[in-house]
């Protein structure tokens, strides 16, 4: 009753298996089929390539020319200030950076909010929407592996993006004979805010990427709730401090994204703040910033983690 | 440290590397013992027993029949409520992500990205099931050529036919090499000649590339063609399970109509009675899903033979009725369905319903509504 087992060629070369009056398929060239013996690398591989591919996929590396056009240009035009203030600085002979380290992000907060609002529905409206979700979970990786490549390398893209002119500008500092001390912890600084940066925004991005399959509202999205929020956060802000209420101005910096990072980065990495006149938040109210900025970044995780039970087969 | 696939593991000397496999899984790729799978709502999986054997194997199910649900906890993507089932010798709860490594999934819808081209594609879906790199893009273009992709391989996707589309999702399915695949209604939406190729590819992947298959469809027509063993299942019961020789060689059965005449005005009647004395199974249309506008005139004879055509002929033309057509049944899948969940109760597997439909030839395209 069951089929015969029919013998795998393994041999490499054309092995002449009667298969040319195969029906409907005798279009199809004969040349043997070759079994795969070699390696299989599991789980942990698969995640790393599909972190790999996600990374890249989010500098248009492996995709289409035109994809690779928007995040090559936004990561040139935050590196571009960054060398502007380098030649001067070492054109003027200044002793000191115009910007801090780890406030540099925050000026240019417009620029990765709109690399995050291109690459990040990119990276996961597509799978969705193209419904390409059950052809990774019919492989070995798990739900929670898609979810930490996507996340990871939507984290490592933006970390790049905000990492790159932190390292021009240390660079320019050092070219311009700055303390070495100071310059280098200043850079330590500023990469440890820039990491908070990037996992917050990309959690912030992937959540709202993930929850439609169509890019363009993904896109929309992300923005508004970027931008929103700041907007928002800045005018109350602005509107506390005019009428002298400081405290309520710092304590309002908790409810937007990039204003939670600046008051992490004012508080405890030695930056100053974008905040109206610069106020920075108690080292209490700053603890109160980093706890928030962490468990919405684990929020995030956990949003993304519960959105994908559900994006089965 | 790499098994082989189970068929080549003589019985007697089990050298596999798989923890637990013994020799009783050699004979069969999938085991599922009264398999349930229960949602708040609805019985996807009723204690559904089934053993499939290494070959092409049909899955044949209306909408809604437990069909994905079944593939669904066979990838070891969703627990069943009760019951175990074993892939390869492997346990679905417990090895699922193993399993996974050694089952090809294709999907019954759209799953491919229009924007990158086929080979950059498959690639990606190799390294996701483990391929190395250089592995990887050999096996895709190995596969690829296999399925009859060529130079379009290059070109993105979303310019793709229906046809060649499917094409790539069977490759993606079958670039890890491995020793099961699982595709579900890979024919959907191709043409005749499209399915026609599609149901050789789908041969030739067993008997070419020695990988066993699970195909689904709500077509039983074209399963009887490619398959050597179908399944039926309907509301998450076993029907029927049997070789596909079984269902072929069950009898045919003919409808007849004819017309009315002076002396027998309810020719159909008339018919009846003559061959229900004559000893044939006659039955009218039943009722509902017939969407003929003639169903009511319409008899079904079992045919038991060449010797049927010929009773039903003379008969005919014994009681002077004029024989508008006598031809062998399409049959419909409902109908496998309605004949078996009647003979259900008393015998749950192979023995052939009583009035099983026979395969007809012209294309197998008879959907359920």
């Amino acid at each position: 009753m069951s089929p015969e087992p029919t013998t795998p060629q393994t041999a490499a070369a054309p092995s002449a298996t009667a298969v040319a009056g195969a029906p409907g398929g005798a279009h199809i060239h004969n040349i043997g089929y070759r079994h795969y013996d070699g390696p299989r690398l599991g789980r942990a591989y698969a995640r790393r390539s599909l972190f790999s591919q996600s990374l890249r996929g989010a500098y248009g590396l492996g995709r289409s020319a035109k994809s690779k056009v928007l995040p090559m240009l936004l990561f040139a035009v935050m590196c571009l200030p960054a060398a502007i203030m380098v030649a001067v600085a070492v054109f003027t002979k200044a002793g000191k950076l115009p910007v801090g380290y780890s406030g540099y992000a925050i000026y240019l907060q417009a620029v990765i909010g709109l690399y995050l609002a291109s690459q990040a529905p990119q990276s996961v409206s597509r799978d969705l929407r193209f419904r390409s979700i059950p052809l990774y979970f019919s492989r070995p990786i798990e739900r929670g592996d898609y979810v930490a490549s996507k996340f990871a390398a939507m984290a490592a893209a933006l970390f790049a993006l905000t990492t790159a002119p932190l390292l021009v500008l240390y660079a320019g500092a050092l070219l311009a004979k700055m303390d070495f001390l100071d310059q280098t912890k200043g850079l330590a600084q500023g990469l440890v805010s820039v990491v908070l940066l990037s996992l917050l925004f990309a959690g912030i991005g992937l959540v709202v990427s993930a929850a439609t399959p169509r890019r363009g509202f993904g896109v929309a999205a992300v923005i508004a709730v970027l931008t929103i929020p700041y907007g928002a956060v800045s005018a109350l802000q602005g509107i506390a401090h005019v009428q002298g209420n400081d405290a309520a101005a710092g304590w309002l910096g908790l409810f937007s994204p990039i204003t939670l990072i600046d008051g992490v980065q004012s508080t405890f990495l030695g930056g100053t703040s974008s905040f109206p006149d610069s106020i920075a938040p108690s080292t209490g109210a700053g603890f109160v910033y980093l706890l928030v900025t962490l468990s919405v970044i684990a929020g995030c995780y956990a949003l993304l983690l519960r959105r994908y039970r559900k994006a089965g087969l | 440290m790499y098994y082989r696939r189970g068929r080549e593991i003589p019985s007697s000397g089990v050298t596999t590397g798989v923890a637990g496999a013994t020799s009783v899984y050699v004979v069969t790729v999938i085991v599922t013992e009264s398999l349930s799978k229960r949602f708040p709502r609805v019985t996807a999986l009723d204690r559904l027993s089934v053993d499939i054997a290494p070959g092409v194997t049909g899955l044949v199910g209306a909408n809604g029949a437990g069909k994905s649900t079944l593939i669904k906890i066979l990838l070891g993507l969703a627990p069943a409520t009760e019951g175990s089932a074993h892939v390869l010798g492997l346990d679905v709860t417990k090895d699922g992500s193993t399993i996974r490594e050694r089952v090809g999934y294709m999907p019954e819808h759209d799953c491919l990205p229009p924007d990158v081209s086929a080979t950059e594609f498959v690639v990606h879906m190799a390294r996701m099931s483990g391929l190395p790199p250089t592995a990887a893009r050999e096996r895709t273009a190995d596969t690829l050529r296999h399925v009859g992709l060529y130079e379009e391989r290059y070109r993105p996707i979303g310019g793709y036919s229906t046809g060649m589309k499917q094409r790539v999702k069977l490759a993606q399915a079958l670039v890890h090499d491995p020793q099961l695949v699982f595709l579900d209604e890979p024919t959907n939406g191709l043409d005749p000649s499209g399915r026609d190729e599609m149901l050789g590819l789908i041969q030739r992947v067993h008997r070419d590339f020695g990988i066993s298959v699970l195909v689904t469809s709500h077509l039983l027509g074209e399963l009887e063609r490619t398959c050597d063993h179908v399944v039926v299942i309907d509301g998450g019961k076993l029907l029927r399970s049997s070789s596909t020789d079984e269902f072929t060689q069950v009898t045919a059965s003919l409808a007849v109509e004819v017309t009315d005449t002076d002396a027998h005005p309810d020719g159909t009647g008339a018919l009846r009675t003559a061959l229900a004395a004559a000893g044939v199974a006659v039955t009218t249309a039943a009722g509902g899903s017939e969407s003929l506008a003639s169903s009511g005139h319409l008899l079904y004879v079992e045919a038991a033979g060449e010797e049927t055509y010929d009773l039903v002929r003379d008969t005919v033309a014994g009681l002077g009725l004029g024989l508008v057509r006598m031809e062998q049944r399409r049959h419909q899948i409902a109908e496998v369905f309605r004949d078996a969940d009647a003979a259900a109760q008393a015998i749950p597997a192979p023995a052939g319903a009583p009035r099983s439909p026979h395969a007809t030839q012209d294309g197998g395209a008879h959907d359920v509504a």
